[in-house]
C-alpha cells in the first residue's frame, strides 16, 4: 500500500486526537503529581516587589493572656531584612493552615542548622484574633519569628491573597520571587523552593 | 421511621445493594459476550465461504437475548440501588454522601445520578437500552424486505457489546455505586438544595441519553470500515438513530440551560463553562452529522464525512464524561476529582476514539461514493456541505477556547481563562453566515439549483427580512442583537414559505398536505426552533437589570414598569427557613393593572448549611419578569433587601427554541403517516 495524499488527510483526525490525548494524559499524571492544578492562580505580585500595607500588630502579653510573645512587622521591616522571609498567611480557622504548622515549624528548625541556606519564616493570621492565633501557635508549633495580626483582611487584600494558606519568599530588598496558594509541601519545598534559596544565597 | 421508607427496608431483603453489586458484575460479563460472540460469528461466517454468504453461524444467535439479558441485569441494578436510595439505606456510601431522610421522594431517586457512580451507572444502563431498542429492530426478511440486515444488526450490537463492557468494568473498578459504609452514619449528609429543582432531575437523563445514543452512529461507521462498504442504504439505517439521539441532546442541553436561568440566580442562561461546552460541541457536530446522514441517503455522497462526523460525536461525547470527571478543567460543574477514574476514562478513550479513527486511516480509502452527476454548490447538499463545515468551524473554535486554559498551563505553566468575550468574538461571525445559508438551503432542491429561480423563491423571505430591518434594529438596543435577530427571522420566513410554497403546490386538503414526506415538516419545524432560539438569545443580550437596596414600600422603575416590594416575611419550607419578598409589578406607579407578583426568596437549609437564592420568574411571551432577593439587612428595626431585578425579552424562547428543534427530530422519526384521516359516517 502506498502512503498517497488521501491516505495522509485520513491519518490527520488520528494524529489530532493522539495530541490531545497525550496532552490530557500528562495532566492526568499531573494531577497526581501535583504539579497540574487546575484551580491555580497566578498570583499577580510575583517577580514585583512587595506591596505597601499599614504596620501589623503582633501577639504582646497585652493581647493575649499567654506568654507567647512574636512582634509585629511592618512595610518597612519586611523589605529592610537582610535575609530571605517565607511570609506564611494562615489562619487559625483554615484546617489545611494548621496541618501546615508542623511542617513550617520542622522548615523553620532545618533553617537554623549550620550549611543550610538562610531564610526566616513570618507569618500573617489573616481575619484572626490574637487569642485564637496563639492557641493554635501553642498546641501546633510556632515557626514564626514574626507575626502580624491581619484582623481585618485588608493587607491580604494588598497581597492578592486568595485563599489560605498562601506562601511568598521575599528576598533581600522586597522583592516577591516565589509563591505558592496551596500548603507548603516537602516535595514543593525540594523542587521549588530550595533551589531558588540556594541561587539567592 | 415512616411506613413507605419502612417499606423499602423490607423490599432490600430481595433488593440489596449485594444484589445491585452482582447484577452489576452479571451486566458486565453479559456485556462481554454480547461483544465477544457475535463478533466470533460473524468471523466464522467471513472466513467460512464454503457455506455461501448467507451462512448463519448459531453464535449470531446470541446477540439479541444477551443484549436484552444486559439491559434486564442493569435494571436489577437500579431496582436495587432505587430501594436503597428510598429506604434511606446510609451503610451505602453513595446514599450516605448525597441523601438524607428530610428530603422529599423523588429527589432520593434522582440524587442517585447527581454524582459521578450514579450518572455512570446511569450511562451504560441508557447504553444498554438503545442496544435493546436496536435489537428490537425486526430485521430484514422475506416479509420485510426493507429492513436493516440481520448481519448489519449483529455487528452493531456486538460494537455496542464492547463499549457498554468496557464502561461497566470502569463503573465495577474505580465507581462502584454499591460500595459499603463502615460505621453506618444515622443520617445522610443530604443533596446540594440547588440540585433539588425537577429541571435538573430530568436533565442527566436526557443528557446522557443524547450522548450515549451516538454510540449507535459510532457503531454504524465503524460497521462501514470494517465491511468497507458505505451507501444510501446504510444511511437509511443510520439516520432514525441519529436523529433520536440528538433531539434527546438538544432537550437535555436546553434542559440544563433554563435550569442555570432560572434556579441559579445570576440571571444567564449559557456561561460557557467548559462543561456546558463538552454538551455543546458534540450537540453541533451530532447536527452536522443529522444532516450529512440525509445527504447521504439521499444522494449517496458525503460518506466520510457521515462516517467522521459519527466517530467525532461519539468521542467528543465521551471526552466530555471525561473532562468532567478527572478534575481536568476548573468548573463549576465537575464531579468529585480522581485521577485514577481520568486514567481509566483516558484509556478507553484511547481504545474506542484511537480505535475508531485508526480504523478510518486504515480503511476509509476503499468507500467510495458513487457518482451520479456533479456535485454542484448551487444544491442542497452543497448548502449541507458548507454548513457543515462552519458547523466543524465553530465546533473547533469553541473546543480550541475550552482547552487553550488546561493547555496553557500544561505547555507554559500559565494560568488564565478563556470566557464570553472570546466566544462571542468567535462564534458571532460563524454563526451568521451559517444562519444565512439556512435560509438559502431549505428552499434549495437536490442536485441543482439555477440561481434565477432560487432569487424568485428567495425574494418574498428576504422582502419580509429586509422590511422588519427597521423595527429590529429600533428595538434592539445593540446593532449586533439586532443584525443576529434579522438572521434569525431569515431561517423563519424562508422555512415557513418554503412549505407553505410545497404545500400550495399541492390539492388543497389536510389530506394531501399530510401525503408530503414528513422530513419536510420536520426540517421546517427545527429550522423554526433554530430560529425561535436565536431569537431569544438576541432578546437576553438586551436584557434590562437593576440592583438595588430597598425597604418596603420603594417603587422601582425597570423596563417601563413600576416594580414595587410590598413586604418581607419570613417563611417555613419543608427542610428550610426563609425570608420572602412581595414584589409587585404594575404597568405604572399606583395602576390598578398589575402584572405579576413576584415572591423571591432566600433559603436557608439548615441540613447542609446552606443558604440558596430562590429565583421568582414570570415567564410571559415577550419577556420575564426576574427578580432575586440577595440579602436582607436589619439596620435599627428597618428592614432592607438589596434586589436584583431584570426585564429579560424573548427569554422563554431559547428553550421554547430547543423544544421545537427535539419536536422537528421527533416528527421526522418516522417518516410514512401510519393514521387516517377518517370521515364522519353519514347516520
Amino acid at each position: 500500500m502506498t502512503l498517497n495524499r488521501r491516505h495522509l488527510l485520513t491519518l490527520l483526525p488520528l494524529i489530532g486526537a493522539t495530541g490531545l490525548g497525550l496532552g490530557f494524559a500528562r495532566m492526568l499524571q499531573g494531577l497526581t503529581t501535583g504539579r497540574f492544578d487546575p484551580h491555580a492562580i497566578n498570583n499577580p505580585l510575583t517577580h514585583y516587589a512587595v506591596p505597601h500595607f499599614a504596620p501589623l500588630s503582633g501577639l504582646t502579653s497585652s493581647s493575649t493572656p499567654q506568654d507567647l510573645s512574636i512582634p509585629g512587622f511592618s512595610y518597612e521591616e519586611l523589605t529592610t531584612a537582610n535575609q530571605p522571609i517565607l511570609l506564611n498567611i494562615w489562619a487559625s480557622w483554615c484546617l489545611p493552615c494548621v496541618e501546615e504548622l508542623p511542617f513550617l515549624t520542622n522548615l523553620a528548625h532545618r533553617h537554623t542548622l549550620p550549611g543550610a541556606p538562610p531564610l526566616t519564616l513570618w507569618g500573617m493570621a489573616y481575619k484572626d484574633t490574637p487569642a485564637n492565633a496563639e492557641r493554635i501557635l501553642q498546641r501546633y508549633g510556632q515557626p514564626f519569628q514574626r507575626l502580624g495580626i491581619d484582623d481585618d483582611g485588608t493587607t491580604a487584600i494588598e497581597w492578592g491573597v486568595t485563599g489560605v494558606p498562601e506562601s511568598f519568599l521575599i528576598l533581600p530588598g522586597g522583592r516577591i520571587v516565589w509563591h505558592t496558594s496551596s500548603s507548603l509541601t516537602e516535595d514543593l519545598y525540594q523542587t521549588e523552593l530550595l533551589p531558588l534559596l540556594h541561587s539567592a544565597s | 421511621m415512616a411506613s413507605s421508607t419502612l417499606f423499602f427496608t423490607h423490599l432490600s431483603i430481595f433488593f440489596s445493594p449485594e444484589v445491585g453489586h452482582f447484577a452489576l458484575a452479571l451486566a458486565c460479563a453479559l456485556a462481554l459476550l454480547q461483544a465477544l460472540l457475535p463478533s466470533l460469528g460473524l468471523w466464522l461466517c467471513r472466513t467460512d465461504p464454503a457455506h455461501g454468504p448467507s451462512s448463519q453461524s448459531p453464535l449470531l444467535q446470541f446477540a439479541k437475548p444477551l443484549t436484552y439479558s444486559h439491559a434486564l441485569a442493569l435494571l436489577l441494578a437500579w431496582s436495587c440501588l432505587i430501594t436503597a436510595a428510598l429506604g434511606d439505606d446510609f451503610s451505602l456510601r453513595l446514599i450516605a454522601e448525597t441523601s438524607a431522610t428530610s428530603k422529599p421522594w423523588p429527589y432520593k431517586i434522582a440524587g442517585l445520578w447527581g454524582n459521578h457512580e450514579g450518572s455512570l451507572l446511569l450511562w451504560v444502563t441508557l447504553l444498554s437500552l438503545w442496544s435493546s431498542l436496536l435489537a428490537t429492530v425486526p430485521h430484514q426478511s422475506l416479509h420485510r424486505p426493507t429492513n436493516i440486515p440481520a448481519r448489519l444488526q449483529t455487528r452493531l450490537i456486538a460494537l455496542l457489546g464492547y463499549i457498554s463492557a468496557g464502561f461497566l468494568l470502569f463503573c465495577l473498578t474505580t465507581s462502584n455505586p454499591f460500595l459499603r459504609l463502615w460505621p453506618v452514619p444515622l443520617e445522610g449528609m443530604g443533596m446540594n438544595p440547588l440540585l433539588q429543582d425537577p429541571g435538573l432531575a430530568l436533565h442527566p437523563p436526557l443528557l446522557y441519553s443524547g450522548y450515549v445514543g451516538f454510540a449507535v452512529p459510532l457503531a454504524f461507521a465503524i460497521s462501514a470500515l470494517l465491511e468497507g462498504r458505505a451507501d444510501a442504504l446504510w444511511a437509511h439505517f443510520m439516520r432514525p438513530w441519529v436523529i433520536s439521539a440528538w433531539s434527546l441532546l438538544t432537550l437535555g442541553i436546553a434542559l440544563g440551560s433554563w435550569w442555570s436561568y432560572a434556579v441559579l440566580g445570576w440571571g444567564g442562561y449559557w456561561f460557557w463553562d467548559p462543561v456546558e461546552n463538552a454538551a455543546l460541541i458534540p450537540w453541533l457536530t451530532g447536527t452536522a452529522l443529522l444532516h450529512s446522514v440525509i445527504v447521504t441517503e439521499k444522494r449517496s455522497t458525503l460518506l466520510l464525512w457521515c462516517i467522521l462526523l459519527a466517530i467525532a460525536t461519539f468521542s467528543l461525547s465521551l471526552s466530555g464524561t471525561f473532562l468532567v470527571r478527572s478534575g481536568i478543567l476548573n468548573s463549576v460543574h465537575a464531579f468529585a476529582n480522581d485521577p485514577a477514574r481520568g486514567v481509566f476514562i483516558l484509556t478507553l478513550l484511547a481504545l474506542f476514539t484511537g480505535g475508531s479513527l485508526l480504523l478510518f486511516a486504515a480503511r476509509s480509502h476503499k468507500i467510495t461514493s458513487p457518482s451520479f452527476g456533479a456535485f454542484h454548490l448551487f444544491s442542497r447538499e452543497g448548502t449541507i456541505l458548507v454548513n457543515n463545515m462552519l458547523l466543524c468551524t465553530l465546533c473547533a473554535v469553541i473546543l480550541t477556547g475550552t482547552m487553550y486554559p488546561p493547555f496553557m498551563q500544561l505547555l507554559f505553566g500559565r494560568t488564565l481563562s478563556v470566557g464570553k468575550p472570546f466566544f462571542d468574538a468567535t462564534t458571532i461571525p460563524l454563526a451568521l453566515p451559517l444562519l444565512a445559508i439556512i435560509g438559502i438551503g431549505i428552499t434549495l432542491p437536490w442536485r441543482y439549483a439555477p440561481p434565477a429561480r432560487t432569487w424568485r423563491r428567495l425574494t418574498p423571505a428576504l422582502l419580509i427580512t429586509l422590511g422588519n430591518a427597521v423595527p429590529a434594529f429600533w428595538l434592539f438596543p445593540s446593532p449586533l442583537a439586532g443584525l443576529s435577530a434579522l438572521f434569525a427571522l431569515w431561517v423563519i420566513t424562508s422555512s415557513v414559505i418554503d412549505l407553505a410554497r410545497r404545500l400550495h403546490a399541492l390539492p388543497s386538503g389536510l389530506r394531501s398536505y399530510l401525503r408530503l414526506p414528513r422530513s419536510l415538516y420536520a426540517a421546517c419545524c427545527a429550522h423554526i426552533g433554530v430560529g425561535i432560539t436565536i431569537l431569544g438569545i438576541c432578546g437576553m443580550a438586551t436584557t434590562q437589570e437593576r440592583i438595588i437596596e430597598a425597604t418596603a414600600g420603594t417603587h422601582i422603575s425597570l423596563a417601563g414598569q413600576d416594580w414595587c416590594l410590598d413586604r418581607l416575611t419570613p417563611q417555613h419550607g419543608p427542610n428550610f427557613e426563609a425570608i420572602e419578598a412581595r414584589i409587585t409589578v404594575r404597568s405604572a406607579p399606583r395602576s390598578a393593572n398589575i402584572i405579576t407578583i413576584l415572591h423571591p426568596q432566600i433559603r436557608i437549609f439548615p441540613a447542609q448549611n446552606q443558604r440558596t437564592l430562590h429565583v421568582a420568574i414570570t415567564h410571559r411571551l415577550f419577556g420575564d419578569l426576574y427578580a432575586v432577593l440577595g440579602s436582607v439587612k436589619n439596620d435599627h428595626n428597618q428592614y432592607s433587601a438589596i434586589l436584583r431585578l431584570h426585564y429579560n425579552p424573548l427569554a422563554s424562547w431559547i428553550w421554547l427554541g430547543g423544544i421545537i428543534m427535539a419536536c422537528g427530530g421527533a416528527i421526522s422519526l418516522r417518516p410514512r403517516i401510519p393514521f387516517r384521516i377518517r370521515r364522519k359516517q353519514p347516520v
